[in-house]
C-alpha cells in the first residue's frame, strides 16, 4: 500500500466516519426530538388518576419519580398502581383510582419514606397535610342530599370528617318541613384520599377526587381576602376608623360595625319621662 | 453455515452439556433469581402455614419482633431503586442520573444505593449488569440463538457507538424537559417493572426488540443501541474482574467464540493479539463478562481472571484496546 | 313458578270457579294503565324503618324497576333515606331462597344432616311430624291444668316486620289454634319496654302524639336515640324546625356523641344507666321550683310506686337473680304527692352530676327547659331508653316529667318513643303478636279479654291460654332445656339479634331436642342454624299493611311475583295448618263443647270461619284500572287479606268491645288513602289523643282524658337509680354499646346485599375513643380482638368516624354478619318488660 493511496484511504475512512457519525447523531437527536414530544403528550396525567400522598407538583413529579415502585410495595391497602405502556398514566409512575381504591391515608404514610427520590416529598408527616388531589361535589342535580333524601355517606366516610366535609342544613323549600343536608368540601383540610368517592352511592359518583390543578380556583394575584388579612394581622391594615356620629331623632341609634340603624322598643319609649329626675325639674332652664 | 450451526458441538464433546454451558446456567439462574426475589415474600410459607407446624410457629414468633416481615418481598421496588428486607436500598446509578439531571436532589437511601451499586460494578465490570442481572438480556440471547438456527445473515449495518449517542441523548432529555422521559420507554426498566408490577402492552416492546435483534440487526439491541448497557460500560473500563484468554496459544480456530459473543470485537486483541503485543486480558468495557466464550471453548482457552493476572504487557497496551470500543 | 301438584290442582281449581263466577283473575290480564315508559307505578309503605315513608315502586315485566319518594306522602313528602333509595334491590339479591331447604342425612331428615332442596309437601310433613310431636306431649302435661296454668312445648317468633294481617294469622294460629302463648316479636328486642310503660301510665298503648310535633315544639329532647340515623327522615323535619324556628332548641342525652350532637344545643354524654338519675333529677327540679302544673296533677294524675331491687331478667340460678329482693315484680302501689316528691328529693344536680357525669349547667339548662311553662317540649327516644334493664322506669320516669308539666297530648308537647321496626305498632303490638297479649292491648292474662276474643274468634269458651307463654329471651333459655321443642322463626334474623348467642340461642336451636324452622328470603344465620329454611316472598311480592310510630296504617298490593316457590309468611302459616285435625291440637273435652270442629281441620276453624274466607276472589284494582296480583287469594280461594284485616277490626268495633281506642277505617279505604293514624272513627283520623277537640273519645269539657284507665288519670310512677347488669371491672375494663347505623338494616340480610350500600359501610368497625385506643396500643384501622365474658369477635378501630365515644365506652353497630356482636353480649333483660339490654355490658379490647 502506497503512501497516498494509504492517505487516500484513511481520508475515505475518515470522511465515512464523519458521516456515519452525522448519522447517527442526526438520528438519535431526531429520536430524541419525538421521545420528547411524545413524552411530552403522554405525561399528561388522565383526571381520574391520584398520585400518592406527598407527591410533587406533576411536572416536578416526573423529573423525580424514577419509577421503582416503592411506594407501591410499602401501600399496606395495595391502591397504588404504576403505569404501565399503553395506559393513560405515565409508564412507570405510581397512582391510584379513587372510585375502586382510594388512600386509606394512614397515620404513619409509609408510602413517602420508601421514596428514593423525594418525588413523595419526605417532609409530609401529617397526612393531613397531605394534597393528593381535591373532592368537588360535581352534580348537584344527582347528588342526593340535595333532592332532600337522607344519605350523607361522603361526609360519614371522610376520615377528616367535620374538617374536609361538613353538611350544611339548608331549608327544604319544596318539601316545607324537611331540612337538606348538604356536603360540603372545604379545600384547606380536603387530601384527596377519595374515599368519599369510593362510597357515593350513585351509579357514577357524584362527588368526585380531581387533581389539585384541576379541581382549584385560583384568586386573581392581586386580590387579597381582606376580612381574613385583618384577622391574620390582628388589627385594621390601615389606620382604625374614628368615630362616627349621625343626625338621629330620639329613641334611635346608629351602630357603624354592628346591626347599624337601631330604632329603641317602644316599651322604653312609651313613658315620656327621663329616668333622671332633673331633666325634668330642669326643663325650659338649659338655655339660661 | 454448517460450521456455525453446530456452535459449541466440540466443546459440548469435551466437556459434557453441562460443562459446555455452565456459565450460561448460571447466568440464567442469577437473572431469574433476582427477578424472583423481587416476588417472593420475605416469610416462605407463612400465608399457607398459618394454622400449624414449626415453621408458622418459628415465623409467628420471628413477626413478633419484627411485624412488618408478614407482607414483606425480600426485596421491593425494582431496578430502578429497591430495598433489600427493608434495609439495603441500591439503586440505577443512570436512572438517579437523569433524575438528578431533571433537577431533583435525591434521598439519603438513593445516595447509599447509588455508592453500592456503582462499587459493585466497578468491581465486576459494569456491563455484568447487561449479562448477569438484565431481563432484556434472555429476549436477545433467545434472538441471537434463533438467528443463528435459522441462518439469518443480513445484518443492517448500525454503528456500535450509537449507543453512546443514544446515552448522551437520555441524559439531554431530562436537562431540556425537566423529565425523565428515557424511562417513559426504557424497555430494560419497562420489562423488568412489567414482570414484577404488571406489563401492560410493554409486552409489544419486548417482542419489537427480538424481532429488531432476528431480522433486523445482530445484538442491534444490546450491542447497539441500549443507553443502559453503554452507561455500564463506563462503569467497566478499570474493573479487576475479566475474562482472560490465558492458553491462546491452544485456540485451533474453530470461531466458535467470535460466533456467540455479543460483543465479538472485544475478543480479537486478547485471543489473536499476541503478535502486537496484546492480550491476553479482554480488556474492552464492552465485554460482558457472560462467559460464553469460555463455555463454548472446547479447548479451554478462556477463563475468568484477575485484570493483573496476564503475563504480557499489560500497560503497554491498555490504551489502544480501549479505543476498541 | 314450579307448582306442586297439589298446589296445581287447587290453583285449576280456583281458576275454574272464578270464571265460572265471571271474574278475571289477576295475572291472566295485564296492566291496563302505565306510563309512557311502560311503568306501573303504586305506592307502599317503605320495609325499613318506624317512620313509615312511603315510597311509590315502579313494575314493568314483573320487576320491580324504579322507585321514588312519594310526593303525597304526608311524612316524607316525596323524599327518602339512603336505604329507602335502594328498597327495589333489596328483593333482587344474588342469593334469593327459592324452595324449601332440609337438613337431611341418607334421604332423611337429620339434625346434623346437610340442607337438601325439598317440596313445601315434603318441609310441612316433616315439620308437622314434629310439631304434632311436641303438641301431643303438651296436652299430655296439661291434663286437668286449668287454663292459667297451661303450658306449651311449640313456639313461634314473630316480626314487628310482618304485614298486619301475617301477624293477625300467626296471633290466632298460635294462641286460639295451637292454645299457645309461646309467640313473640322480635319487638321484644325493640319497644317493650315503650309498650309496658305505656300501658302503666297510660292504660292503652303507643304514643299520644304523632309527627306533626316536629313542627309545633319548641325543643327536642332526646333521650338515647339516634335520630339522625336510625329516622333519617324524622331527623329531617327536626332539623328544620331547629333551622326556622326561632329560639328552637335541641337537647341530646347518649352514652356516646352520635350524629344528633352536629346539631344539639346542649349536647350530654352520661354513664350508662345514669338516666334514671338524670330524669330524677329533672323531677325534683321541677318539684323544688314549684313549676309542677297543680291542676293538671290534681285532675288527671295517680302517684304510685314500683317495687324497687327487681333483678335483671337473668336465669333465675343466676347470682344477681338470688340477690334481688323484689325479682320481677312491678306491681303499683298509690302514694301521695308529698311521698313522690320526697321520693325524688336525693336527685338534686349534684347527685345527677356525680352519678351521669353530666355537667351541672348542662344538666340545668335541661331542667330548665322542662320547666318552662312557656316550652313546648317534645322528648323523643329509642332503643337507649328501651333497651334497658330498667327500661319501664325510665320511660315512665320521662312521662313523670310531662305529667308533671301537663305538656302532654298536645300539639307540640308530649313523650313519643320511636319504633325501630316498620310496623312494630301496627303488627307486633296492635294486632297481638306478644307473648302476653291479645289483639287491641287485650292480655291473655285476663279471663274477660280471653272470653271478649274467644267470642270474635268463635272459639268455645276455655280455649285460650291464660298463662303468659314464653318471650323472647325465655324461649331460646326453654329450647337449650329441652323445654320448648319446635320454633318458627318468621321475618326476622333473631340468631344474629338475640343477645348472648354462645350460651343461649345457639345451644338451644342446635339441641338435638328441638326442630326449628326458619322463614327468610335470604340464607341468614338464623337459616344456617335452622333444620328447615322456608324460602319467604317478602315485602312488595305480598299484598301487606304496616302501622308506623305515630299510629299510621299503611296498605299496598302485591307490586310483584316471588321468585321460585318462595311464598309469604301468611300462606306459609294458614298452609301449614291444614295439617293439623282439631282432634290433634284440641283435648276432647274443649272439642266437646264444639261438637262442630270434630274432624275438621285447624285451617277450617281458624281461617273458613265465615268471618276470614268472607270476601270471595276478586279484582284487586287501583283507580286507574291497573289490576294487581294476589297470590294468597289465588291459592286460597278467597281473598284472605281483608277478611283477616276485618276480623281483627271486630276487636275494635265489636259493640262490646272491652277497650276503646283503636278503631280502624274499613279495608278497602287503606287501599285508597296515605295511610291513616287511629284510632278513626267516621272516617276522621286523630291526631292527639286524649285531649278534648283531638280525640272523639274526650267528651266536650274534659279537656284532657286518659281513658286507658278506668279513672281517666294517668300514672306517675316513681323508681330510683340502680346499676347495670354488668359494669366495667379490672379485667373487662371497657363499657360496649351496640346498635345501628344509617345505611344498613338490622342485621344486613336486605342491605348488605345492596352493592352500594354495601360498599359504603363494608363491616362493622368498633367506635374508640383515641386514648383508649393507644393504652392498647391500637391505632385508626387496626384489628383489634373484642372480648367479653360470653364470646370474642374482630374488628376494625375506629378513632374518627361519625360516632365519638367518651373514654371508657366502646360502640359496635350489629348489622355485620361477619361480626356476630350479640356474642358479646349479655342478655339480661328489664324484668318488667323482658327487652334485652343491648346497651350496657362490659369487654376487654386488645390487638389482634
Amino acid at each position: 500500500m502506497s503512501d497516498s493511496a494509504k492517505s487516500k484511504t484513511k481520508g475515505v475512512n475518515r470522511r465515512q466516519f464523519m458521516g456515519d457519525m452525522l448519522k447517527t447523531a442526526c438520528g438519535v437527536g431526531l429520536m430524541g426530538m419525538g421521545l420528547g414530544f411524545y413524552a411530552n403528550k403522554a405525561d399528561a396525567l388522565p383526571a381520574m388518576a391520584i398520585r400518592p400522598p406527598g407527591a410533587l407538583p406533576e411536572d416536578e413529579f416526573l423529573g423525580a419519580c424514577i419509577r421503582c415502585g416503592l411506594c407501591v410495595r410499602d401501600c399496606p391497602y395495595d391502591i397504588l398502581k404504576l403505569g404501565q405502556l399503553g395506559d393513560d398514566v405515565p409508564t412507570g409512575t405510581p397512582y391510584f383510582t379513587a372510585r375502586t381504591g382510594p388512600c386509606e391515608m394512614c397515620e404513619d404514610i409509609p408510602c413517602i419514606p420508601v421514596c428514593p427520590t423525594n418525588a413523595l416529598d419526605h417532609s409530609l408527616t401529617d397526612i393531613r397535610d397531605s394534597r393528593m388531589g381535591l373532592a368537588v361535589l360535581v352534580d348537584q342535580e344527582t347528588c342526593i342530599a340535595f333532592l332532600g333524601l337522607r344519605c350523607e355517606v361522603c361526609f360519614n366516610i371522610c376520615p377528616i370528617r367535620g374538617d374536609a366535609i361538613t353538611l350544611e342544613y339548608q331549608h327544604n323549600d319544596r318539601s316545607g318541613k324537611h331540612a337538606l343536608f348538604i356536603p360540603v368540601v372545604h379545600s384547606d383540610a380536603c387530601t384527596g384520599c377519595g374515599l368519599c368517592e369510593k362510597a357515593c352511592i350513585l351509579e357514577e359518583a357524584a362527588i368526585k377526587v380531581f387533581p389539585m390543578h384541576l379541581a382549584k380556583g385560583e384568586l386573581g394575584k392581586h386580590y387579597r381576602i381582606g376580612w381574613e388579612e385583618k384577622e391574620n394581622a390582628g388589627k385594621s391594615l390601615v389606620a382604625p376608623d374614628i368615630e362616627h356620629q349621625y343626625n338621629l331623632p330620639e329613641g334611635v341609634r346608629y351602630d357603624l360595625q354592628g346591626e347599624g340603624l337601631i330604632i329603641e322598643s317602644k316599651e322604653d319609649a312609651e313613658l315620656p319621662i327621663s329616668s333622671n329626675p332633673l331633666d325634668t325639674l330642669n326643663r325650659g332652664l338649659e338655655d339660661k | 453455515m454448517a460450521k456455525q450451526l453446530e456452535v459449541g458441538v466440540e466443546a459440548i464433546q469435551a466437556k459434557g452439556w453441562f460443562g459446555a454451558h455452565k456459565w450460561l446456567i448460571l447466568r440464567r439462574i442469577s437473572q431469574l433469581s433476582i427477578l424472583g426475589l423481587f416476588l417472593l415474600p420475605a416469610l416462605p410459607g407463612y400465608q399457607s402455614a398459618t394454622d400449624a407446624g414449626a415453621l408458622a410457629s418459628f415465623w409467628n414468633s420471628l413477626l413478633e419482633m419484627w411485624p412488618a416481615l408478614e407482607n414483606m418481598k425480600v426485596v421491593k421496588g425494582n431496578l430502578a431503586a429497591s430495598m433489600t428486607l427493608d434495609v439495603i436500598p441500591l439503586t440505577d446509578p443512570h436512572i438517579l442520573l437523569q433524575a438528578i439531571l431533571a433537577g431533583v436532589e435525591p434521598h439519603k437511601d438513593a445516595i447509599i444505593g447509588v455508592i453500592i451499586v456503582i462499587g459493585f460494578y466497578l468491581l465486576v465490570s459494569g456491563r455484568v449488569y447487561c449479562s448477569w442481572v438484565c431481563p432484556v438480556n434472555m429476549v436477545t440471547d433467545a434472538a441471537s440463538w434463533l438467528r443463528r438456527k435459522l441462518g439469518i445473515k443480513s445484518s443492517s449495518r448500525i454503528n456500535r457507538s450509537t449507543r453512546y449517542w443514544m446515552l448522551g441523548m437520555t441524559l439531554i432529555l431530562p436537562l431540556i424537559t425537566g423529565s425523565i422521559v428515557w424511562e417513559l420507554f426504557n424497555p430494560v426498566s419497562m420489562m423488568f417493572r412489567g414482570i414484577v408490577f404488571g406489563l401492560g402492552m410493554a409486552w409489544v416492546l419486548i417482542l419489537g426488540i427480538f424481532l429488531f435483534d432476528l431480522l433486523i440487526s445482530k445484538d442491534g439491541w444490546c450491542g447497539r443501541l441500549c443507553p443502559v448497557g453503554a452507561f455500564y460500560s463506563l462503569l467497566g473500563s478499570k474493573s479487576p474482574l475479566k475474562v482472560v484468554a490465558a492458553k491462546r496459544e491452544q485456540c485451533n480456530d474453530c470461531m466458535d467464540c467470535f460466533v456467540v459473543c455479543p460483543e465479538a470485537q472485544v475478543i480479537k486483541p486478547a485471543l489473536k493479539g499476541a503478535d502486537k503485543g496484546l492480550g491476553p486480558v479482554i480488556l474492552s468495557s464492552n465485554c460482558t463478562n457472560c462467559g460464553r466464550c469460555i463455555d463454548v471453548c472446547a479447548k479451554d482457552v478462556f477463563n475468568f481472571g484477575k485484570r493483573s493476572s496476564d503475563e504480557v504487557g499489560m500497560n503497554n497496551v491498555s490504551d489502544s484496546t480501549a479505543q476498541q470500543h | 313458578m314450579k307448582l306442586t301438584r297439589r298446589d296445581f290442582v287447587k290453583s285449576n281449581a280456583v281458576a275454574a270457579a272464578a270464571a265460572a263466577a265471571g271474574v278475571t283473575l289477576p295475572g291472566i290480564k295485564t296492566a291496563a294503565a302505565a306510563d309512557a315508559d311502560g311503568i306501573r307505578w303504586d305506592k307502599i309503605a317503605c320495609r325499613f324503618c318506624g317512620t313509615g315513608c312511603s315510597v311509590l315502586v315502579g313494575v314493568k315485566d314483573g320487576q320491580m324497576v324504579a322507585s321514588q319518594g312519594d310526593p303525597d306522602a304526608p311524612v316524607n313528602k316525596g323524599l327518602n333515606c339512603i336505604k329507602g333509595y335502594f328498597l327495589p334491590k333489596i328483593m333482587y339479591g344474588k342469593d334469593r331462597l327459592t324452595q324449601p331447604l332440609l337438613r337431611k342425612s341418607g334421604g332423611k331428615y337429620a339434625k346434623d344432616g346437610k340442607f337438601e332442596p325439598v317440596s313445601w309437601d315434603e318441609a310441612f310433613d316433616v315439620m308437622a311430624e314434629h310439631w304434632k310431636k311436641a303438641i301431643k306431649k303438651s296436652m299430655e302435661e296439661n291434663a286437668g291444668k286449668p287454663v292459667d296454668k297451661m303450658t306449651s312445648r311449640v313456639g313461634m317468633f314473630g316480626s314487628g316486620q310482618w304485614t298486619v294481617w301475617e301477624g293477625y294469622a300467626a296471633s290466632k294460629f298460635m294462641k286460639a289454634g295451637l292454645r299457645s302463648n309461646n309467640l313473640d316479636p322480635n319487638a321484644r328486642h325493640c319497644m317493650a319496654s315503650a309498650v309496658g310503660a305505656f300501658i302503666r301510665a297510660f292504660g292503652i298503648d303507643e304514643p299520644m302524639g304523632c309527627y306533626d310535633d316536629l313542627e309545633h315544639a319548641d325543643a327536642f329532647v332526646l333521650w338515647g336515640a339516634n335520630m339522625a340515623e336510625m329516622h333519617p327522615i324524622l331527623w329531617s323535619r327536626l332539623t328544620d324546625t331547629r333551622l326556622t324556628k326561632p329560639d328552637s332548641e335541641v337537647h341530646v342525652l347518649s352514652t356516646y356523641e352520635h350524629r344528633c350532637f352536629e346539631l344539639a344545643d346542649n349536647g350530654m354524654v352520661f354513664i350508662p344507666q345514669s338516666d334514671l338519675a338524670i330524669a330524677n333529677y329533672i323531677a325534683n327540679y321541677i318539684i323544688q321550683n314549684k313549676a309542677y302544673n297543680k291542676a293538671f296533677l290534681d285532675q288527671h294524675v295517680n302517684f304510685t310506686k314500683t317495687p324497687t331491687d327487681i333483678g335483671y331478667g337473668l336465669r333465675p340460678e343466676h347470682p344477681l337473680e338470688k340477690a334481688a329482693k323484689n325479682a320481677g315484680k312491678g306491681k303499683l302501689s298509690k302514694i301521695s304527692f308529698d311521698e313522690y316528691a320526697a321520693s325524688v328529693a336525693e336527685y338534686t344536680v349534684d347527685k345527677a352530676h356525680e352519678i351521669s357525669g353530666v355537667p351541672k349547667d348542662k344538666l340545668e339548662k335541661l331542667a330548665k327547659l322542662y320547666a318552662d311553662p312557656k316550652k313546648k317540649v317534645v322528648s323523643y327516644w329509642t332503643m337507649g331508653m328501651n333497651q334497658h334493664t330498667r327500661g319501664v322506669w325510665i320511660n315512665g320516669l320521662v312521662y313523670n316529667i310531662h305529667l308533671l308539666m301537663g305538656k302532654i297530648s298536645e300539639p307540640g308537647n308530649g313523650p313519643f318513643s320511636l319504633t325501630g321496626q316498620p310496623s312494630a305498632c301496627g303488627t307486633a303490638r296492635e294486632v297481638g303478636t306478644f307473648c302476653h297479649r291479645l289483639p287491641a292491648d287485650l292480655v291473655v292474662k285476663k279471663a274477660p279479654h280471653r272470653a271478649f276474643s274467644e267470642k270474635i274468634w268463635k272459639l268455645p269458651e276455655g280455649t285460650l291460654n291464660g298463662k303468659v307463654g314464653y318471650h323472647a329471651v325465655l324461649m331460646h333459655r326453654m329450647l337449650k332445656d329441652s323445654k320448648m321443642n319446635t320454633f318458627w322463626v318468621m321475618c326476622n334474623n333473631n340468631m344474629q339479634a338475640a343477645a348472648n348467642m354462645n350460651e343461649e340461642s345457639y345451644p338451644g336451636w342446635r339441641n338435638p331436642d328441638n326442630f326449628i324452622t326458619v322463614s327468610d328470603p335470604y340464607p341468614t344465620v338464623s337459616a344456617q342454624a335452622a333444620d328447615l329454611i322456608l324460602p319467604t316472598a317478602m315485602w312488595a311480592e305480598k299484598e301487606g299493611a304496616y302501622g308506623n310510630a305515630e299510629r299510621r296504617t299503611q296498605f299496598w298490593r302485591q307490586q310483584i311475583k316471588a321468585p321460585g316457590e318462595a311464598r309469604s309468611d301468611l300462606w306459609q302459616i294458614m298452609e301449614f295448618s291444614k295439617r293439623f285435625t282439631m282432634e290433634e291440637v284440641w283435648p276432647a273435652e274443649l272439642l266437646d263443647k264444639a261438637p262442630e270442629y270434630k274432624g275438621k281441620t285447624l285451617f277450617d276453624v281458624l281461617y273458613a270461619n265465615g268471618e276470614v274466607n268472607k270476601f270471595p276472589v276478586q279484582e284487586v284494582k287501583d283507580t286507574d284500572g291497573n289490576v294487581y296480583e294476589n297470590d294468597e287469594m289465588a291459592l286460597f280461594g278467597f281473598y284472605p287479606q281483608k277478611g283477616l284485616f276485618e276480623e281483627y277490626r271486630l276487636f275494635n268495633s265489636a259493640p262490646d268491645i272491652i277497650k276503646k281506642g283503636h278503631e280502624m277505617a274499613d279495608f278497602d279505604t287503606y287501599h285508597k288513602v296515605r295511610g291513616l293514624r287511629w284510632p278513626v272513627i267516621n272516617g276522621k283520623e286523630t291526631l292527639w289523643r286524649f285531649r278534648e277537640g283531638y280525640d272523639p273519645h274526650v267528651a266536650k269539657g274534659e279537656g284532657v282524658k286518659f281513658y286507658g284507665k278506668p279513672d281517666g288519670r294517668a300514672n306517675i310512677i316513681t323508681a330510683p337509680y340502680e346499676p347495670a347488669a354488668e359494669s366495667p371491672d379490672k379485667e373487662y375494663d371497657l363499657w360496649l354499646c351496640t346498635g345501628r347505623v344509617l345505611e344498613h338494616w338490622h342485621s344486613g340480610s336486605m342491605t348488605r346485599r345492596v352493592p352500594e350500600l354495601y360498599r359504603a359501610v363494608p363491616d362493622a368497625v368498633v367506635y374508640m375513643h383515641p386514648k383508649d385506643a393507644k393504652k392498647r396500643r391500637l391505632r385508626q384501622g387496626q384489628m383489634a380482638k373484642l372480648q367479653t365474658r360470653r364470646g370474642e369477635l374482630v374488628a376494625r378501630v375506629e378513632t374518627r368516624g361519625r360516632n365519638r365515644t367518651p373514654e371508657g365506652l366502646v360502640y359496635i353497630p350489629w348489622f355485620d354478619a361477619h361480626r356476630l356482636v350479640n356474642k358479646l353480649t349479655l342478655d339480661a333483660t328489664d324484668p318488667l318488660s323482658k327487652e334485652t339490654d343491648y346497651k350496657k355490658c362490659a369487654v376487654k379490647i386488645s390487638r389482634a
